[in-house]
C-alpha cells in the first residue's frame, strides 16, 4: 500500500464527519424553522406566562419581560435567521459573481477600477451600508437587512470570483476550447464556472454563516427586523437589562446562534470535499 | 495549388525582444510538415499565432493566411469561425488540456456538436452518443463505456492524449497542429500515439503541423522538415533530404544526436 492509500481513508472520514454534523445542525435549524410556520409552542408575540420565569416544564426557557415565551421566540427566530441568510446569499452571489466575472474580462483600466471599487466597499462596514439602505428606504426592516447584507456580501464574492476566473483563464484547457472555436459565452459557462463552482459554493456556505451574524447585529442595533419580530439579535439586545438576574434570556438566543453559524461552517468545510470530483476518492 | 497555412514574414516579440524572426511557412492541403527546434526557439508561439491565439502581451507582425483568411489582426469572433474548423490543435501535457471537472464523454461531445451546428445539422441525443463513441473507436479508446463516464484524472496518461485527439478529430480540422503531442508520454504510448496519428491523418486527408524537439519523432510522421532555432527557420527541406545532408550546422548537430540515439540503441534508424 501506498502513503496515499493510508491518508486518504482517514481524510475521507473525517470530511463526512463534519458534512454529517454540519448537516445535523443546519437540517435542525430549518426542521424548526418549517415547524413554527405551522406550530409554535405558544404564540410568539403574546404573553403567556409571567415576567422573567425561570425555565420550567411550561416554559422551557423561561419568558421575557413582557411574559413572551422565549424558546417559540428563539424558534421563530431560527426562520427569520434561515430566510435573511438565504436571501443575502443569493443577492450576494448573484451581483458578486456577475461582477467579478467582468472584472476577469474587463480591460486592465476597467478592472482596476472594479477592483478598488471593491476594496472600499469590504472596507466598508455591514452597519454602514445597512444605515444607508435603511435611509434609502425609510424603514428598518427584514428586506433592508437583507439587502443590505447582500451589498456587503457580494463585495468579497465579486473578488474572489475575479480571482479564480483569472487563474482558471490561464489553463491549457481553455486555451484548448478557444483553438476548437469555443466562444467565450460557451467558455464561462462550459468551463469557467464549474471549475470555479466547488470553491465558491463553499464560500457561499460560509457567508451564509457570515449573514447570520450580520443579522443578528442588525437586529441588535434596531436596524433589522422591528419588534415583535423575533430576531436572535432583538432577544439579545432585550436581555441585555436583565441579564444578571434573567441570563437564560442572552444564553439561549446566543446559543442558537452559534450551533447555526458553526453548522453552517461544518456543512462548508464537508462540501469541500465532497463537491469537488478530483478530490473524491480515486 | 494555394497553401493551407501561409506565414510570411512572421515577427513575434514582446516588449523589445524578438521570439520569432521573419519567419516562413506553406502548407499545402493534406501536407505534413514538421516544426523541429529546442526549448524556447519559438515553436509553439508560431502555432498559436496560426490560430491566432497569441498572449495579449506577446505582439505579431508580417502575414498569417489560414484557408484564404488573414490572421493577424483580424478580430478575434471572426477567427472563432475558423477554429475548430479549418484548424484544430492537440497539446503537449494532455492532464491540463483537459477539463479536470467534466466527464470524458461531455468533452467530446462539446466539438462535435460545435462543428455539426456550423454545418447545420445539429446532433443530440442517440446520434450524438453514437458520434462519440464512433471517436473513441477511432483512437483505439479502450472500454468506451466507463471511459466517456470518467474525468480527466481517472484516466492514464496516453488514454487522456487520446481523448485529446478524438477531440481535435471531432472538428475535422482541414490542418491539424501537434504540438508536441507526445512529449508528456512514456516511449511505448509514444510509439502508440505518432502510429495513431499518422493512421489518421492519412486517413482524413488532414494536413499536419507536427512540432516537436525530437527529430527521430518528427521524422516518422511527416514528409517535410523546417528547422526552428532561436526564432529563426535555419533550414527547410524532405525528411530523407535533411537526414542525410543537412546543410546548416545546428541540424547537423541534431541529426548526429539521433544517429548516436540509434546507435546506442542498436538499431538503424
Amino acid at each position: 500500500m501506498t502513503t496515499l492509500d493510508v491518508i486518504s481513508p482517514k481524510r475521507r472520514s473525517h470530511g463526512s464527519v463534519t458534512l454529517w454534523a454540519g448537516l445535523a445542525l443546519v437540517g435542525l435549524h430549518i426542521a424548526i424553522g418549517l415547524l413554527t410556520l405551522v406550530w409554535t409552542p405558544y404564540d410568539p408575540t403574546g404573553m403567556s406566562g409571567g415576567r422573567l420565569e425561570a425555565p420550567s416544564w411550561l416554559h422551557w426557557a423561561g419568558t421575557d419581560r413582557l411574559g413572551r415565551d422565549f424558546l417559540t421566540q428563539i424558534m421563530v427566530g431560527s426562520r427569520i435567521a434561515l430566510i435573511v441568510g438565504t436571501g443575502a446569499v443569493a443577492i450576494g452571489a448573484a451581483l458578486g459573481v456577475t461582477l467579478g466575472i467582468l472584472a476577469a474580462f474587463a480591460s486592465k483600466l476597467l478592472d482596476d477600477a472594479l477592483a478598488a471599487t471593491l476594496d472600499i466597499l469590504i472596507a466598508f462596514p455591514t452597519l454602514l451600508i445597512a444605515m444607508l439602505v435603511v435611509a434609502a428606504s425609510d424603514t428598518a426592516n427584514l428586506a433592508s437587512a437583507i439587502i443590505a447584507i447582500g451589498i456587503a456580501l457580494s463585495a468579497i464574492v465579486a473578488r474572489l470570483t475575479r480571482i479564480l476566473v483569472k487563474r482558471v483563464l490561464l489553463m491549457d484547457f481553455i486555451t484548448a476550447a478557444r483553438t476548437s472555436g469555443s466562444s467565450w459565452p460557451a467558455i464561462v459557462f462550459g468551463h469557467v464556472l464549474p471549475n470555479i463552482w466547488p470553491t465558491l459554493s463553499v464560500n457561499f456556505a460560509l457567508q451564509f454563516g457570515l449573514a447570520v451574524i450580520a443579522e443578528a447585529s442588525l437586529s441588535y442595533l434596531g436596524l433589522g427586523a422591528p419588534p415583535p419580530n423575533a430576531s436572535w439579535g432583538r432577544l439579545l439586545q432585550e436581555a441585555q437589562g436583565t441579564v444578571y438576574t434573567a441570563p437564560i434570556g442572552a444564553i439561549a438566543p446566543g446559543i442558537a446562534l452559534v450551533s447555526l453559524v458553526i453548522g453552517i461552517n461544518l456543512l462548508a468545510d464537508g462540501l469541500r470535499d465532497s463537491i469537488d470530483p478530483t478530490r473524491r476518492a480515486r | 495549388m494555394s497553401a493551407l497555412l501561409d506565414i510570411a514574414g512572421l515577427t513575434i516579440k514582446t516588449g523589445t525582444t524578438t521570439l520569432v524572426e521573419s519567419l516562413n511557412l506553406r502548407i499545402a492541403p493534406g501536407e505534413r510538415l514538421g516544426l523541429i527546434g529546442e526549448s524556447g526557439s519559438g515553436k509553439s508561439l508560431t502555432a498559436m499565432a496560426a490560430t491566432g491565439l497569441l498572449p495579449p502581451s506577446i505582439k505579431a507582425t508580417g502575414s498569417v493566411t489560414l484557408a484564404g483568411q488573414q490572421i493577424i489582426g483580424t478580430p478575434d469572433h471572426q477567427l472563432n469561425r475558423l477554429r475548430g474548423t479549418a484548424v484544430a490543435v492537440v497539446f503537449q501535457e494532455p492532464l491540463t488540456a483537459l477539463d479536470p471537472l467534466m466527464r470524458i464523454g461531455r468533452q467530446i461531445a462539446g466539438p462535435l456538436q460545435r462543428r455539426a451546428a456550423r454545418d447545420g445539422n445539429p446532433l443530440s441525443g442517440a446520434a450524438l452518443d453514437k458520434a462519440i463513441f464512433d471517436l473513441m473507436a477511432d483512437v483505439a479508446l479502450p472500454d468506451p463505456q466507463r471511459i466517456a463516464h470518467a474525468y480527466p484524472h481517472e484516466i492514464s496518461g496516453g488514454q487522456r492524449q487520446r481523448v485529446a485527439i478524438a477531440m481535435a478529430l471531432a472538428c475535422r480540422p482541414d490542418l491539424l497542429i501537434a504540438d508536441e503531442p507526445t512529449t508528456a508520454l512514456d516511449v511505448t504510448t509514444q510509439a502508440e500515439i505518432l502510429r495513431l496519428l499518422d493512421n489518421l491523418v492519412r486517413q482524413r486527408n488532414m494536413a499536419l503541423l507536427f512540432i516537436s524537439h525530437d527529430l527521430p519523432v518528427v521524422a516518422s510522421i511527416v514528409d517535410r522538415v523546417a528547422v526552428l532555432r532561436r526564432g529563426v527557420i535555419v533550414e527547410t527541406g524532405p525528411v530523407a533530404e535533411i537526414f542525410a545532408r543537412p546543410q546548416h550546422d545546428y541540424t547537423a548537430t541534431l541529426v548526429a544526436a539521433a544517429h548516436a540515439f540509434d546507435a546506442a540503441l542498436g538499431e538503424q534508424p
